[in-house]
């Protein structure tokens, strides 16, 4: 059967018609990502928002009437659950995944504009959904963000009203919208490149969001599965789940469910889900390193390779969640090898990112910043992450403050660091203006180094046995005094952090209508998103043809060529001739 | 032997055979399976559905063994009384019947659909769709047989609960991917007959709606074995 590749297809391409279908119900995937973006950050406020609240109670505990426990398991969870999912999730393959597969490969728009809308539109439903759990009596759920039963299901769990279940319905919602938009990244990645666009020439960014996205695909089923049987354990009194169990003095009608079954499901999801939230920060960081750095990135293929080997192995490491469970210990043993070993291309990718930076010409920008400080955070929070993939250390570990401060540090602070380098290095881009470097580096110097006084305490209080999950220490006689004064400091420190986040906002908003006129290319960098006939770029991305690639996408300081970056679209006589063209 | 592929620009490359060539396909640029995208994004979609549906027998697997209670003689469960004749299984085995010819139907469309022949693709989608319809409504009559004798998601008087909840789930989920595989097939069905695809001189969407019934057939085949002959 005969067919065209998409690049050589004359393009019948959706244009809109009205302001509405341009900006609200838009096909486009450039607006789709602004969309994504703007929600995921206002949710994301909101569960920064519950972060404070949680540590005004841990810094001052007996202070605040208005924080009830309940209340704070509540803020707990969903802290958590909004974090991972509906802000980080969403905006890394959402967010920058719309926006930069089609820019970046050289196409028009995904493969298929209109479910790649779709996407969205149910992503915000299931937002609405989640937030909606606020609004109900009995408020939203307060299970922890793993939400494992039989504590989930029972009577007296904050949000057992209902606010649980909501959060499963908005889970499953949420895995559909994921399904539909993940679909057309997997698919513009593998068939509509342009011409000369070899999977060997694509950035690192489109690699590690493509790797990603593969792996949401294959990890949200689980998630799916189990949110649809605990709903079923919780509604019409099935039992995946629940085991005979005697509950406030009642026996329940539940017997011989798999509460472990839950722990598997999740995990095989919950894992895999560090990475997609870990490899498009890799893929981000790697090319602003780079071109902040005017060098290319060290050890292109062993990145590729690197991105695909932590998502291949990634699926086989999840019952090191599970060391505590009371699962086989021979499993425990099975899965710190596997996590150890997934160390090795993790080890690989940093020591690149170094080499890269190693004698480069490296400019010292706002997003340059925020990308080594991710080399930081991205290092501590892996390092500790390697002390509790042994069964030995985490299970005197597990139930303490170390294990918020590992998984704070390599999966909050660290894709967050690149959320920002990200958002600073395409904001040009995407809106056509400059931001200001001054609240720039306001924003990235408290936020850097306001995070390590949060959460380097932490590390410490773990190893003095503060149990995680508490919401009053109350007299414990194995925990110092001075306990309690590290954790006034760590609350000082993230009501600070917290609030310079509003410094970064103010930047945005101020900018993007009184920032200065960016041009097309600042950074001098050589990804087609930057070679665009217009910025922002227009409908369509390429005008009347789409762009040729003629190389890989790390052309920096070329010996012999006449700038410091060769763009990928740039041909060899080009590149190299004499003479200025600028 | 290696094939002759023409390009747009109508110059004629080789493209090697076997590892060879997935290699290549790998390495070029523009696309890396020649096949249009939609048939692409339908392979992915059903990976991704196939863990749905592995996760859902895993899950199926582990509460049949953590439940304490013995598990129905699913064979006796699903038994029939037919003319004075106690037949186990016949219900199943008419169904996976009716859903595998349904499988040779859609086959023969898409086979049809790429001759170009407008009717008879037509008439072998409706053929399809109809089977499905049939394979539906065949577990409508399970689904109510099993709730008169007393199965409910969460009891039954045959032995384990989780019987009743993994049979009502599972194959409700899958009787909703046949419910939807029937509502696609009559809509493309309608719209070949229409001559929609005729015009554009392109019936991959024939094909495309192919694999989705396929896999819902061999989801089928899984779920027989692991849930019915186990």
């Amino acid at each position: 059967m005969e067919h065209i590749a998409i690049a050589d297809q004359v393009h019948e391409l959706h244009h809109p018609k009205s302001w509405f279908t341009t900006y609200i119900w838009s096909q486009d995937h450039k607006v789709i990502a602004v969309q994504y973006t703007i929600t995921a950050v206002s949710v994301g406020l909101v569960a920064l928002g519950m972060s404070l609240l949680m540590r005004l109670q841990l810094g001052f505990p007996d202070t605040f009437s208005f924080i009830a426990p309940y209340e704070y398991y509540q803020y707990v969870t969903m802290h958590g659950m909004i974090m991972v999912i509906y802000l980080l999730t969403a905006l890394f393959l959402g967010g920058f995944g719309n926006y930069l597969i089609p820019l970046m490969l050289g196409a028009r728009d995904m493969v298929f504009p209109y479910l790649n809308m779709l996407s969205f539109w149910v992503y915000l439903l299931a937002v609405i959904v989640l937030m909606a759990s606020f609004f109900i009596p009995g408020g939203p759920t307060g299970a922890g963000w793993t939400l494992y039963p039989p504590q989930a299901i029972l009577a007296g769990t904050p949000g057992a009203d209902g606010g649980i279940f909501l959060m499963l319905v908005s889970l499953a919602i949420f895995i559909i919208a994921f399904t539909m938009g993940g679909l057309n990244y997997v698919v513009t990645v593998l068939q509509a490149r342009t011409r000369g666009m070899t999977l060997m020439r694509m950035p690192l960014t489109i690699w590690a969001i493509f790797t990603a996205t593969v792996l949401g695909l294959l990890a949200f089923p689980a998630l799916f599965v189990s949110a649809v049987m605990m709903s079923l354990d919780m509604k019409l009194g099935t039992s995946f789940f629940m085991p005979a169990i005697l509950s406030m003095g009642e026996t329940l009608d539940h017997d011989g469910g798999s509460p472990i079954l839950f722990q598997h499901l999740f995990w095989f999801f919950g894992h895999p889900e560090v990475y997609i939230v870990a490899l498009p920060a890799f893929g981000l960081v790697s090319d602003v390193l780079s071109c902040h750095a005017r060098k290319s990135i060290f050890g292109y293929r062993m990145m590729v390779w690197a991105i695909l080997a932590i998502g291949g192995i990634s699926f086989v490491v999840w019952a090191h969640h599970m060391y505590v469970s009371g699962m086989n210990p021979y499993f425990g043993f099975f899965f710190a090898t596997t996590t150890l070993i997934i160390a090795i291309p993790t080890a690989i990718k940093v020591y690149n990112w170094v080499l890269t930076l190693w004698r480069g010409n490296i400019h010292l920008t706002v997003p340059m910043l925020f990308a080594i400080a991710f080399i930081f955070t991205f290092i501590h929070g892996g390092l500790t992450g390697l002390f509790l993939g042994n069964v030995i250390v985490d299970v005197p570990l597990s139930d303490t403050y170390f294990v918020v401060a590992h998984f704070h540090m390599v999966m909050g602070v660290s894709p967050v660091l690149v959320v920002f380098a990200a958002l600073y290095h395409w904001f040009p881009k995407i809106t056509g203006k400059m931001f200001n470097k001054t609240l720039g580096m306001i924003h990235f110097w408290l936020t850097f180094l306001g995070t390590y006084a949060i959460y380097l305490p932490m590390h410490y209080l773990g190893f003095l046995g503060v149990p995680r999950r508490y919401y009053a220490l109350g007299s414990t006689d194995f925990i110092p005094e001075s306990a309690q004064t590290l954790n006034a400091g760590i609350t000082v420190a993230a009501l600070i952090v917290g609030t310079a986040q509003l410094v970064f906002i103010v930047n945005m908003i101020w900018s993007m209508s009184k920032g200065k006129k960016a041009g097309s290319n600042p950074w001098g960098a050589t990804t087609l998103e930057w070679q665009t006939p217009d910025t922002p770029p227009k409908h369509g991305n390429w005008g009347p043809t789409l762009p040729v690639v003629h190389r890989w996408a790390y052309d920096y300081s070329v010996p012999g060529a006449k700038r410091d970056f060769i763009p990928q679209n740039e041909p060899e006589e080009d590149a190299s001739a004499s003479g200025n063209r600028d | 032997m290696a094939q002759e592929v023409l390009t747009n620009t109508g110059e004629s490359i080789a493209v090697p055979d076997g590892l060879a060539g997935v290699a290549s396909d790998w390495s070029a640029d523009k696309e890396a399976f020649g096949v249009p995208w939609g048939k692409a994004m339908m392979w992915i979609f059903l990976v991704s559905d196939t863990f749905i549906f592995a996760s859902f027998l895993t899950g199926y697997m582990t509460v049949r063994m953590s439940t304490t209670v013995p598990w129905p003689n699913t064979s006796e469960v699903f038994a029939l009384t037919i003319a004075g004749q106690h037949i186990p299984l016949v219900l199943i085995a008419i169904m996976t019947f009716v859903l595998i010819t349904s499988s040779g139907t859609m086959a023969m469309a898409v086979n049809f659909g790429y001759r170009g022949d407008r009717k008879k693709t037509a008439m072998l989608m409706m053929a399809t769709a109809v089977l499905g319809a049939m394979f539906v409504s065949m577990q409508a009559f399970e689904w109510t047989k099993l709730i008169l004798e007393g199965v409910r998601p969460w009891g039954n008087p045959f032995g384990a609960a989780q019987f009743g909840s993994t049979f009502f789930m599972i194959t409700g989920f899958h009787g909703l991917h046949v419910s939807v595989g029937v509502i696609y097939l009559s809509i493309v069905a309608f719209k070949v007959w229409r001559g929609d695809y005729a015009r554009k001189g392109n019936y991959q969407i024939v094909e495309i709606t192919g694999l989705y019934w396929h896999f819902v057939d061999l989801v089928w085949i899984f779920i027989f074995a692991l849930f019915y002959l186990w």
